[in-house]
């Protein structure tokens, strides 16, 4: 990279600063290592071969040509993701015309510590950092004027609000300015990231369309046209404009429709089945992410998982059947030899050598005591730098060994199987962070970093010299799942888990399967509901491995990861269950309104009660000559804080089958913002032309309600002031729907308790990760899918469900899981039988047991999940986290400052010694 | 692990050899990544051992507790920078303090051994949740004074010790010596002070003492321990 003589604007930073034509894509890239792209002078005329002659290890071939494969298989998921809207179509959007007009993609990049000016904000136009910065929101969304995209762009509203939080951590005096439209922070936790931005000083939203006017000639700064209803139309100056803009489907998506044989929608996305998100018109090809429409990472994720659970459902009969075992050598017992500790520094390619010195890490490291071998290595992750550590393990007799590279996080089991290779137990290895901890956070003290990297290095040493062998635990996995919840949700998952082979207990609370879909008749897309809840239904009945339990309740649920015991109570009776997996899908409940008159007045409906009245066909109905809705019913308020997210799509499918029935219907739906993601945009607009009235109201000025005579009838007067208008409009209603809250069910709180799972603030049920893990549960072996974990529309419920079935069948489709050897143990010698080990533990995995000497604790390895909190809470140090003992632990301390320095060892009782 | 699982220990271990400023850092409170919300609990010990630092003449801000996500990695650097610069502004230990360094280490390793008693004496409190706002006044100086100058020790009374070795096999810090008709003697280095012992000792005998804030007497000399028994011949033919 150093020698190539090609600089060329770097596309993974949006061509904001250069690269070489030799280039690492970006800093976390996978696998990290360098590539030759199209700008190579070679490739182009023939020229230069430099990188050819200074590469030692003769890794460049110039002469390579793409080669053909012709792959067999069964299944193909299409998951090619999606392309960044360019605002360059649009003249008027100034990109590219004004430099300091950027997209919120170049934007990313400047923000992030990788990207073109290593993490500073400046301008393209002078290199100094904005201090008053605007947004753009919907370019290219939400327009159908030609160029643009008629939806919304789904992810736009929660990226700027990001973009906004980090720039304020750049510069705490930054002036952030956002002009929006609608606000929809409809995700989970997103009203309160929202509301987190909103809070920020010297932010403004402002509810305007916007549009660039010129630039400034010296200052470059950039003049913006909005409007607001106090002040009417403004121009203001900005020193740099970000464009938010959405999504585009991927490049090329005809050429992949024809390629494939799939059809698409008419925005270019892929076409899928109403009641299977992830199937496209070709049996077989499955689509997941972006494709299936603009989403954000979460959802992506459950879709990745639910076709993976797809294809799993059409192979299953060959599962396995290419996989392999690995064969490792017997591992050797150095337990009672001294220790003897390689250490091997990396390079991190430039990541970490460009700013700490290695070779005097080396060497300073052989300077430690117990360590008889240390090397650097220019990427120890590499296949051949692995090759090297089991060499040296066993020409050298190493019996620990420290890697001083990046975190555990992503390469410890690469290194743990390295030492495996090697005949070592995995547990002798330690990893000292000298790239995250250290090169990436001090790249501008080389010579302090430099110290860092020795200091951590030391500790690691120390501790690894304390090190000792542990055993991994295999537990047999019942192959049968729990599914709890018989809504959409858990039949779905219910019937995916089944199809590939498991024995699945779904249990429901209610006399009946179906859950809260048995109210919801039609989607906006128009499909029917009941059928398709009556094909589920018969599906799960008829199903041979699928055992439905009704009138159901969990008394008591024991057991852990592969091994679960639930005991129920339902129509048939008290029954024990026993299964490897459980996956909840309890689904949620709809807010009973105490505002609005409702319970009062029986014109008052919510909006579940509305559509079915509708399907119904209820005279109410159809004589109504107007129908107000209130939209935010219950939540976006400070006792529930968060946008039941499906309400402002059902009062907009309501508000649409209303016109269908009588088009003369007069129709105002009174929201804060409407939330009509995605494709529902369509239907908003929609709604629009078919002149059903969208007001806006404050929540500080909520509609007031009251009954009233008008000149032929009796009717609900529903009056707000009108932001557009500038007046109090007063409505004249014969039915109001309120779009009342979805809230989490009454059986949460219980549920989580009994499979010890967590929920959220919201008392949704919270997964393990919100992106890396979303259906899963930070206790091993429990997933979750549908509303329970935060409201969606049906479709999203089916990513959900399927994305849960997918990851359960990783763990059901294994005959054995592993489980962490870094758990709890007690030495009996030492408890004192005190408990409070016990009470801190809330996995239950600690018990007291009678012996000669009292009452003593023991663990149940099994359920620990080695955090360590009963180790910390011990008066005695009876009970200890194996790979973090406080002799472990202790040592790195007592290594943190160099050895002149330290005291001798405190001659404490709670030592390990 | 859990920042749950940081040990008062490890805190005045790292003062005692010469560290200038410790900081802890913790998820988010509320967001448990395990479902034991142990951060509340590295909390409550990190308000403990700033009252006991007080207690000692050591300077409480020598030790910082915080609570963020892995994505905040922005705020970790305002954090570190202020706490850093708040140490070098604090300058090296014992300076502020106007102890010797020696005098100061004296101080914590004397308070070091004590953290098994401190456990057990705080446990249940240890378990509370902090409530914002409270951190403070979560623990007083009284509290501390209280709990440091009302330490318990036991010892066991030559007269009535049995020499049944009930204690001694029961005790968790191996802390009492004695055998087979030798009386017990509680080794006051080792002892955790935990009442095990207090509690195992046969009521027949009592031959433990619990002494509260004041010392015990001195050990009887190695030489002085075999036991006699008056009606030994009695015993020997039941």
């Amino acid at each position: 990279m150093e020698y190539c003589p090609v600089e060329y604007p770097d596309q993974f930073n949006q061509g904001i600063s250069n690269n070489k034509a030799v280039h690492i894509y970006f800093a976390q890239a996978i696998p990290l290592i360098a590539y030759i792209d199209e700008s190579c002078i070679y490739l182009k005329e023939k020229k230069c071969r430099i990188c050819e002659g200074v590469c030692k290890t003769g890794a460049i071939n110039l002469g390579e040509r793409p080669k053909k494969l012709e792959i067999k298989v069964a299944a193909i998921v299409l998951a090619p993701g999606y392309e960044v809207f360019d605002p360059k179509v649009k003249s008027e959007y100034g990109y590219g015309r004004l430099q300091n007009v950027v997209t919120s993609m170049d934007f990313e990049r400047l923000l992030c510590a990788t990207g073109p000016y290593e993490g500073e904000i400046l301008r393209a136009s002078d290199k100094k950092h904005p201090r008053k910065l605007a947004w753009i929101q919907c370019i290219g969304s939400r327009r159908v004027t030609p160029g643009d995209n008629s939806y919304c762009s789904a992810v736009c509203c929660t990226y700027t609000q990001k973009q906004v939080i980090l720039t304020k951590d750049h510069d705490a005096d930054a002036q952030c300015t956002i002009f929006h439209n609608d606000v929809r922070a409809y995700g989970k936790d997103f009203e309160r990231y929202y509301q987190r931005t909103e809070q920020l000083p010297g932010i403004r939203f402002i509810r305007s369309y916007a549009s660039i006017v010129r630039e400034v000639p010296d200052s470059k700064n950039v003049v913006v046209r909005y409007a607001t209803s106090d002040e009417g139309v403004k121009e203001e100056e900005f020193d740099m404009v970000v464009l938010s803009v959405g999504l585009n489907p991927p490049a090329d998506y005809l050429g992949l429709a024809d390629k494939f044989g799939i059809e698409l929608n008419q925005h270019g996305f892929c076409k899928q089945a109403p009641t299977n998100p992830m199937e496209t018109t070709r049996p077989g090809i499955f689509v997941s992410g972006a494709f299936q429409g603009p989403m954000d990472i979460p959802e992506s994720v459950f879709t990745a998982s639910a076709a993976g659970a797809q294809c799993g459902e059409l192979l299953d009969y060959r599962r396995g059947k290419l996989t392999k075992d690995r064969l490792y050598p017997p591992e050797k017992d150095v337990s009672q030899e001294e220790p003897r500790v390689g250490v091997f520094v990396c390079h991190c390619g430039a990541n970490i050598g460009r700013i700490v010195d290695v070779p005097s890490t080396v060497e300073y490291a052989l300077t430690l005591p117990n360590v008889v071998h240390a090397q650097e290595q220019l990427f120890s992750c590499a296949t051949n730098s692995a090759k090297e550590i089991t060499d040296m393990i066993k020409e050298k007799g190493l019996n620990r060994v420290v890697v001083a590279a990046c975190s555990p996080r992503t390469l410890e089991p690469l290194f743990r199987d390295t030492l495996r290779e090697a005949g070592l137990n995995q547990y002798y290895y330690d990893m000292a962070n000298i790239r995250e901890h250290c090169s990436w956070c001090h790249s501008k003290e080389k010579e302090e970093a430099t110290l860092k990297a020795k200091d951590i290095t030391r500790m690691s040493v120390a501790r690894s010299c304390h090190l000792e062998p542990l055993r991994e635990i295999n537990l047999p996995v019942n192959k049968a799942a729990l599914v709890v919840g018989g809504g959409i949700a858990g039949m779905t998952c219910a019937l995916s888990i089944a199809d590939q082979g498991h024995d699945v207990y779904l249990v429901e609370k209610d006399s009946e399967l179906g859950g809260i879909a048995r109210k919801i008749h039609h989607t906006l897309e128009g499909l029917d509901v009941q059928a398709y809840l009556r094909e589920l239904m018969r599906k799960v009945y008829s199903h041979a491995a699928i055992h439905v339990y009704t009138g159901a309740t969990i008394m008591e649920a024991t057991g852990y990861v592969g091994n679960f015991v639930t005991k129920i109570k339902s129509d048939r009776g008290v029954a024990e269950i026993a299964h490897g997996a459980a996956v909840i899908a309890v689904g949620v409940d709809v807010y009973k309104p105490t505002e609005y008159l409702y319970g009062q007045d029986d014109r008052v409906v919510t909006h579940l009660e509305l559509e079915e009245l509708i399907a119904k066909t209820d005279e109410r109905i159809a004589n109504a000559k107007s129908v107000v809705m209130i939209q935010c019913v219950g939540c976006r308020n400070e006792e529930r804080n968060y946008c039941s997210r499906i309400c402002c799509g059902e009062s907009v499918k309501n508000a649409l089958k209303l016109k269908e029935i009588n088009p003369q219907v007069d129709i105002y739906i009174l929201f804060r913002d409407m939330r009509t993601y995605g494709f529902r945009e369509d239907f908003y607009r929609e709604a629009s032309n078919q002149d059903i009235k969208f007001i806006r109201y404050e929540p500080e000025n909520a509609p007031k309600i009251e009954a009233a005579e008008a000149e032929d009838r009796p009717v609900l007067r529903v009056s707000l002031p009108d932001y557009i208008l500038g007046q109090e409009l007063a409505i004249d209603a014969d039915v109001v729907a309120l779009a009342a809250a979805v809230i989490p069910s009454p059986v949460n709180q219980e549920i989580s308790q009994l499979f010890k799972v967590s929920l959220g603030p919201d008392d949704f049920f919270k997964e393990s990760h919100v992106k890396l893990k979303p259906v899963e549960f930070a206790t091993q072996g429990i997933y979750l899918c549908g509303a329970a974990h935060y409201p969606k529309h049906i479709p999203e419920t089916i990513n959900q469900a399927y994305g849960a079935a997918g990851r359960a069948l990783t763990l059901l489709s294994h005959d054995i899981v592993t489980v962490s050897g870094s758990v709890c143990e007690v030495r009996e010698k030492k408890c004192m039988g005190c408990g409070a080990c016990i009470s801190a533990c809330t996995y239950g995995a600690i018990e007291f047991r009678d012996t000669k000497q009292g009452r003593k604790a023991v663990v149940n390895p099994v359920i620990c999940k080695g955090d360590g909190l009963c180790n910390a809470k011990c008066p005695t140090g009876a009970i200890y986290l194996k790979h973090f003992t406080d002799e472990e632990l202790l040592s790195q301390i007592d290594a943190a400052l160099p050895k002149q320095d330290s005291q001798p060892p405190l001659d404490a009782a709670v030592g390990d010694a | 692990m859990c920042s749950g699982r940081v040990d008062l220990e490890f805190i005045l271990r790292a003062f005692a050899n010469g560290m200038d400023g410790v900081f802890i850092g913790g998820c988010r409170l509320g967001e448990c990544n395990y479902i034991t919300h142990g951060n509340y609990h590295a909390l409550n010990m990190a308000l403990l051992c700033k009252k006991i630092m007080e207690h000692i003449g050591l300077n409480p801000d020598r030790l910082r507790v915080e609570f963020m996500s892995a994505g905040d990695g922005i705020l970790f650097s305002e954090v570190a920078d202020e706490f850093s610069g708040q140490i070098r502004a604090l300058g090296p230990l014992g300076s502020t303090e106007g102890l010797s360094l020696d005098e100061l280490k004296q101080r914590i390793q004397e308070v070091s051994k004590l953290v098994p008693y401190i456990k057990i004496a705080k446990g249940e409190k240890l378990a509370l949740r902090p409530a914002k706002g409270d951190y403070d006044q979560f623990y007083t100086l009284d509290e501390i004074e209280e709990l440091l100058n009302e330490v318990i020790s036991y010892y066991i009374d030559p007269e009535k010790c049995q020499a049944c070795m009930t204690c001694a096999k029961r005790c968790p810090a191996e802390a009492i010596i004695g055998g087979k008709n030798l009386i017990h003697v509680i080794d006051q280095d080792k002892c955790i002070r935990c009442g095990t012992c207090f509690e195992a000792c046969p009521p027949r005998f009592s031959a433990v003492k619990k002494f509260t804030g004041e010392p015990v007497p001195p050990p009887i000399p190695e030489g002085k321990r075999t036991i006699v028994r008056k009606g030994k011949e009695k015993e020997g033919t039941s």
